[in-house]
């Protein structure tokens, strides 16, 4: 995983409400079993017609990627399922950063092993970010701030994950050096 | 005295490892691991890459349920697969499985099924355990009195590693459920009242405690498709009290503890509960006699309504946006609305009393000309049980197809679809777009609500078919 750090880019707006993994990555995509190549399935079914022909007035079919790192989304963000196929498809796609009011607890957790920033706002901020599609944002980790213009507001991420996200180091190390630990406990409980 | 605890901060107090501290979450210990073939392959690729084995694999249980196909092999022995990479993720768990030797209910299983359907069957699921899987239903075995949820693959990897995940408490939210369900009425009405009362999305960071008359009322079915459906309210996992209906359910079961131990285990079960006076975040109470059957009107869960009232207008433009996808018409009740396609099975309906419950209206009946009723039992031994009773003639003669135990078109990834615009009233949880196939349109209800609409052909109240039935 890169380290997270300070992220500057322009924002990608999808205003509906509960967007839920279904749409962001569509079940009949799951039968894959590695973590790559996902961007091309994200938000499949927004993006192409029923017999796959590209939706040129969808907002993901029009914008280059490499610049549109933020997607900011309407409230309840990620809602549905525990794929974590939903974040990689983001990610794979481009995003580094995900805004909204509201993001699911599971999803938010998926998210942040995956190097894809969960970024919870109050409804003021979020509406001027619905409102300036495509504006220029930074989301600066280390201060736990996002700058727009001369708005900024702080946000908060749960504090392990986001030293995890700011060192870019996966957190299945730090729980593998606890086995002693967790062998205590197994002989400890042992009936 | 002791602070007074909750059902959940008892099983999460009981299983820490390393406490929660303002820089760190709870190290959690994991009594069972539920594993299947969607969402652990990358896991299994990343304990490989760090040359690790599974740490518990005695405490880790497969089996293949999401990708599988409900019709049987061909005289070839083929399975007839949706799709190649279907066929590869089933071979790759079973690979999995054995190089870990993890248990796993494949094919030649007679107790392989759906991953919520069979952990309680077996008696694996037991109270005040931590039950973990990567799948967000997770939380159906909670029925039991276990802390149970759902996590993405990077956990399953954890898990697999250290059997423990890192995890912060979250807060306790009991609902309780007063008075009596009417006749007709039943646990998947219960739930889409409770989640149409909290809002899609309003459980987010909570637990719930489900408590009340109308929730001892039911049977351990009804409890495991009330905790199931937690989710759909944004909540982490959802628990219910042990009780006698509890230990009656697991006493005999295979993996449970058998004679003076089932005894000792039982004290403990019953113990969980919680403590009068206990506090939580906040308390729903809902009155069981008000429920109607229920349906969903529009494209999250909590879109729920009496079947025969009307479809509410559209105050904001996510409803507005349902809707129009949903092809309703507000101001008129949903019952009336001609149906294409009926699926009666899943995690949150496929078992043995949800099958007897459509078969009660299915009986001595037929299948409206034109609809299309797939029924798809919750585990293989769910469907033994329905064939010892008969229950597959009363679908086949009233003209629903009968198929293996498989989640089939909850999700639509074995080939299972309802087709591009139709509309399909299921006894599964999810109404996402295009969740049952793309296009699909999809109506949340109970087996009986779904049978009804088979047999009348548009969504239809139960409630006349079972009184004639009876
Ligand atoms: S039946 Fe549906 S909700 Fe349940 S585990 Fe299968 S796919 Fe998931």
């Amino acid at each position: 995983m890169e380290p997270f750090k300070v992220l500057t880019s322009r924002t990608v707006v999808l205003p509906q409400d509960n967007i839920d993994t279904d749409q962001i990555i569509p079940a009949r995509f799951l039968t894959t079993t590695t973590k790559i190549g996902l961007g091309r399935e994200a938000f499949y079914d927004w993006r192409y017609t029923p017999d796959g022909k590209t939706k040129d007035d969808f907002i993901l079919n029009t914008v280059d990627a490499d610049e549109h790192r933020v997607l900011v989304a309407g409230r309840n963000f990620g809602c549905g399922s525990s794929r974590e196929h939903a974040p990689w498809a983001l990610t794979d796609f481009g995003f580094h950063a995900v805004v909204s009011t509201e993001i699911a607890d599971i999803f938010t957790s998926n998210a942040l092993k995956n190097g894809l920033l969960p970024v919870v706002v109050d409804e003021e901020t979020h509406a001027r970010l619905l409102e300036h599609p495509g504006e220029q944002v930074t989301i600066d980790l280390q201060a736990n701030e996002l700058r727009m213009g001369n708005h900024v507001v702080r946000f908060t991420v749960e504090p392990f994950s986001r030293e995890c996200m700011l060192e870019g180091v996966d957190t299945l190390g730090w729980l593998i050096a606890r086995v002693p630990t967790i062998e205590a406990f197994e002989r400890e409980h042992a009936a | 005295m002791n602070t007074p605890k909750t059902l959940y901060d008892k099983v999460f107090d009981a299983h820490v490892v390393e406490p929660e501290t303002v820089e760190r979450p709870a190290v959690l210990y994991i009594d069972l691991h539920l594993v299947h073939e969607v969402t652990s392959p990358q896991a299994f690729s990343s304990l490989e890459a760090l040359g690790r084995k599974v740490r518990r694999p005695d405490r880790t249980v497969a089996t293949m349920d999401h990708s599988t196909p409900t019709l049987p092999a061909g005289p070839d022995g083929e399975r007839p697969y949706a799709t190649a990479d279907a066929k590869n993720q089933v071979r790759q768990l079973e690979r999995n499985c054995a190089e870990h030797g993890i248990r796993l209910y494949g094919w030649d299983s007679p107790e392989r099924g759906i991953v919520h359907v069979i952990g309680p069957e077996l008696g694996v699921t037991q109270p005040g355990m931590t039950v973990v899987c990567g799948d967000s239903h997770t939380a159906t075995h909670g029925a039991f009195g276990a802390l149970a949820f759902g996590i993405g693959t990077s956990e399953v990897g954890h898990v697999l590693a250290t059997q423990t995940l890192l995890q912060r408490k979250a807060k306790a939210v009991r609902i309780t459920v007063d008075g009596k369900l009417s006749k007709g009425v039943s646990a998947k009405d219960m739930v889409l009242a409770i989640i149409a009362e909290l809002g899609f999305g309003g459980g987010t960071g909570a637990v719930l405690e489900y408590a009340g008359e109308a929730i001892r009322a039911l049977d351990m079915e009804g409890r495991m498709t009330v905790c199931n459906m937690s989710i759909e309210a944004g909540a982490r996992a959802g628990m219910i009290a042990p009780d006698a209906v509890t230990l009656d359910w697991l006493r005999g079961r295979q993996e449970a503890p058998k004679g003076a131990e089932f005894d000792k285990a039982a004290e403990r079960w019953l113990a969980l509960a919680s403590d009068p006076g206990a506090t939580f975040a906040r308390e729903i109470r809902l009155d069981a006699s008000k429920i109607a059957p229920m349906a969903t009107w529009g494209t999250t869960p909590d879109a729920a309504i009496a079947i025969d009232a009307p479809v509410p207008a559209a105050q904001t433009a996510a409803a507005r946006k349902s809707l129009a996808y949903m092809e309703v018409e507000a101001g008129k009740p949903l019952a009336g609305q001609p149906v294409d396609v009926v699926f009666i099975g899943s995690c949150t309906n496929g078992r043995l009393g949800d099958l007897r419950s459509a078969a009660e209206v299915f009986r001595g009946r037929k299948v409206a000309p034109g609809v299309r009723v797939l029924v798809a039992p919750g585990s293989e031994q769910v469907r033994r049980d329905a064939e010892a009773e008969g229950l597959h003639k009363v679908f086949l003669a009233a003209g629903a197809e009968w198929r293996l135990a498989g989640c089939s078109m909850c999700i639509a990834m074995n080939g299972d679809q309802v087709g591009p615009g139709q509309l399909a009233v299921s006894t599964s949880n999810r109404n996402f777009e295009g969740r049952q196939g793309p296009g699909a349109r999809t109506i949340l209800a109970s087996p009986a609500s779904a049978a009804a609409a088979a047999v009348a052909g548009c969504v239809a109240d139960p409630r006349p078919y079972l009184d004639t039935a009876a």
